[in-house]
């Protein structure tokens, strides 16, 4: 049984206790007269007749149970968080801080266009600067999260074949090392997966490609550099397949990181692309704020991108709705996608430049490289032994797991002991054991040399003592977690504890 | 070493297919598969009725690792699925061979196993691909 290390706020809560400083002013003096008064004028069976479930507690109750919390959290902002396909870079605290300017805060979502002119040039600002780093014709920052932008992407697809009156084409091409979102996507827009695989060297399998493509196909869904962490070096004889059939591309944003300032997706083929901004564009994810998949297409597809997007009249900005763009495939939020997580991308950009912009990719994949070639030198197994690294690489403990019963996970909880957090664990699927590690380009090299020292303790480890693995994480506020049973008995609910029980 | 028994044949996608008496065949996961995919959290098996074309993908079983797609080695109708697996996915990690079947089917053509990998062919598969 594990201890429990901070009870939920709401086992804090005694009736009435409260922090009046901290109350909206509509809740005290002349504001609760007014409230009262709205409140009666509420037909009666309308009215609540008991007090919603929300915990009251003191203001210093609420400081120390969330400084608990943030203690207990292991986070990019405590330690080196290398999570292969995800980005986990530094999230610079300028953007936060200037994407909280008040008059961006204050501002209202509704608030007319001639209202909010500075916001809107921001917005303006970064679909450009978007279109310009992926060549892409035209960019919408509606989606809300990265697999909202699949989906806006593979909807738009699907509208442009519509729109042609090619109704047979309801097929996407994924090759297996795609992200499980992929298919997932694919299958949600109402399309037939086709599996296609890839070769011993990381690329897509051409023979199999070449195969797949027909009047059925509506497109392919690529990762470049894919989840194998390496460049996909065919993919100009892919877009002309696909192309070829009548299908189009869409390109997958995860690791746009590696080639970011490099190589552009537009000038590769793709038709389509959505980008994770809370990764490559450093916004706060995983679990700190939510994310925002804006989509960038080429021009056949401009008049399908979701609303709103803002456009620019000489001076002015406006936002571009169903009215200017018949075809869109309509909107995929309420208001504009989230404001406050684009700023902040917008932020980032524009505090890197063109040419800090180029620096990332060339620093992200400097990182993973130098890591790759230093624990291979220590004795771990690559999984790609002949590719250079893109932003992320793979290595494979199916040595380790079959002579020695140490497993992939082992490693990864004993990093914790270590002060890192453990690279994404058996992804991609394609690889047993294996660790996807992504350092990003925000790491220090002392940073980088104390990881592999980390590795290289914990490989000693496995032919010593195996036990230290296989009971880690020893140091943690909680050891080895049952995730069988996590998975298996979800309970996500806090609910009261009668008290007569 | 995972366990290969020799009264079955095998998929080179990891799936095992033994004929009953009756003319029927039951189909579920290798202990290789059961082995790499790890501990099994849920499974999803086809419902009787269902006609499936050799090497459809027709059940679902997901880990903590992962979610893979089951494929079903020969043509045939699903006539029974095991409904154990709902309640209890590890009976495939206990006994994939055994009580973790996942359906039955009224093949297309008994024959239809022949095509398919003998004990020693499987395992030389196994050998092959590192396993």
């Amino acid at each position: 049984m594990n201890q429990i290390l901070e009870k939920s706020i709401f086992e804090y809560s005694r009736e009435g206790r409260g922090a009046a400083a901290q109350q909206p002013p509509a809740l005290v003096g002349a504001g609760a007269a007014a409230a009262h008064e709205a409140q009666s004028a509420l037909p009666a069976a309308l009215r609540r007749r008991s007090k919603p479930l929300l915990p009251e507690v003191s203001e210093l109750d609420v400081v120390r149970h969330f400084t608990r919390l943030s203690q207990l959290n292991f986070s990019i902002d405590t330690n080196f968080y290398p999570l292969g396909s995800c980005t986990m870079k530094y999230n610079p605290k300028a953007c936060n801080q200037y994407a909280m300017l008040p008059e961006f805060l204050a501002r209202h979502p509704l608030a007319p266009d001639s209202q909010g002119q500075g916001f809107l040039s921001c917005m303006v600002e970064l679909q450009e600067m978007l279109e310009e780093v992926t060549g892409m014709k035209a960019v919408s920052l509606n989606p809300m999260a990265g697999a909202q932008g699949e989906f806006a992407g593979v909807a738009m697809i699907r509208a442009y074949h519509h729109a042609r009156g090619d109704l047979a084409r309801n097929e996407i091409i994924v090759p297996e090392a795609a992200h499980g979102t992929n298919p997932a996507t694919a299958t949600m827009c109402g399309c037939v997966v086709r599996e296609i695989p890839v070769d011993a060297e990381g690329d897509v399998d051409i023979a199999a490609l070449e195969k797949a493509v027909g009047p059925h196909t509506a497109g392919i869904m690529l990762t470049n550099p894919s989840t194998l962490g390496v460049f996909e070096r065919k993919i100009q004889e892919v877009a002309r397949i696909v192309h070829g059939a009548g299908g189009l591309l869409y390109y997958d944003g995860a690791n746009l990181n590696a080639i970011l300032g490099k190589v552009r997706p537009g000038d590769m083929g793709f038709d389509v692309i959505h980008m994770n901004l809370h990764k490559t564009f450093s916004t706060p994810h995983g679990g700190g704020g939510p994310g925002a998949g804006a989509v960038g297409v080429s021009a056949r597809l401009e008049p399908f991108l979701p609303v709103p997007v803002v456009g620019r009249e000489g001076e002015a900005y406006r936002w571009l709705t169903e009215v200017d763009r018949p075809q869109s495939i309509g909107r995929l939020s309420a208001f504009m996608g989230n404001a406050g997580v684009l700023l902040r991308a917008y932020i980032y950009m524009r505090m890197l430049g063109r040419s800090g912009m180029s620096q990332v990719g060339e620093f992200a994949t400097l990182n993973a490289n130098y890591l790759l070639a230093r624990l291979r030198a220590a004795g771990f197994d690559l999984a790609y032994p002949t590719r250079r690294a893109s932003h992320e690489f793979i290595i494979t403990l199916r040595r380790q797991a079959k002579e020695l019963n140490v497993t992939a996970m082992d490693v990864a909880k004993r990093l914790l002991d270590y002060g890192f957090h453990a690279p994404t664990t058996y992804f991609p699927l394609l690889v047993p054991e294996c660790l996807l590690i992504e350092p990003t380009e925000t790491e220090s090299r002392e940073t980088l040399d104390a990881f592999v020292e980390a590795m290289v303790a914990i490989l000693a480890e496995t032919e010593t003592d195996a036990a230290k693995l296989k009971g880690a994480p020893w140091t943690m506020p909680v050891r080895r977690l049952d995730d069988v049973r996590a998975a298996k008995q979800l309970e996500l609910t806090w609910k009261p504890v009668n008290s007569a029980a | 070493m995972s366990h290969i028994p020799a009264d079955r044949r095998y998929a080179k996608s990891h799936e095992w297919v033994r004929l009953l008496p009756d003319g029927r065949v039951e189909i579920g996961i290798t202990d290789h598969a059961q082995q790499a995919l790890g501990d099994l959290v849920f499974v999803e098996v086809p419902e009787p009725g269902r006609v499936l074309g050799a090497g459809e993908a027709c059940a679902v079983v997901e880990s903590v690792k992962a979610a893979s797609d089951v494929y079903s080695p020969i043509a045939g109708t699903v006539l029974e699925n095991n409904a154990d697996l709902g309640g209890a996915p590890e009976l495939i990690n206990q006994d994939c061979y055994g009580k973790g079947w996942m359906m039955r089917l009224q093949p297309v053509s008994p024959d239809a196993l022949d095509a398919l990998l003998g004990p020693e062919a499987y395992a030389a598969q196994l050998a092959a691909e590192g396993g």
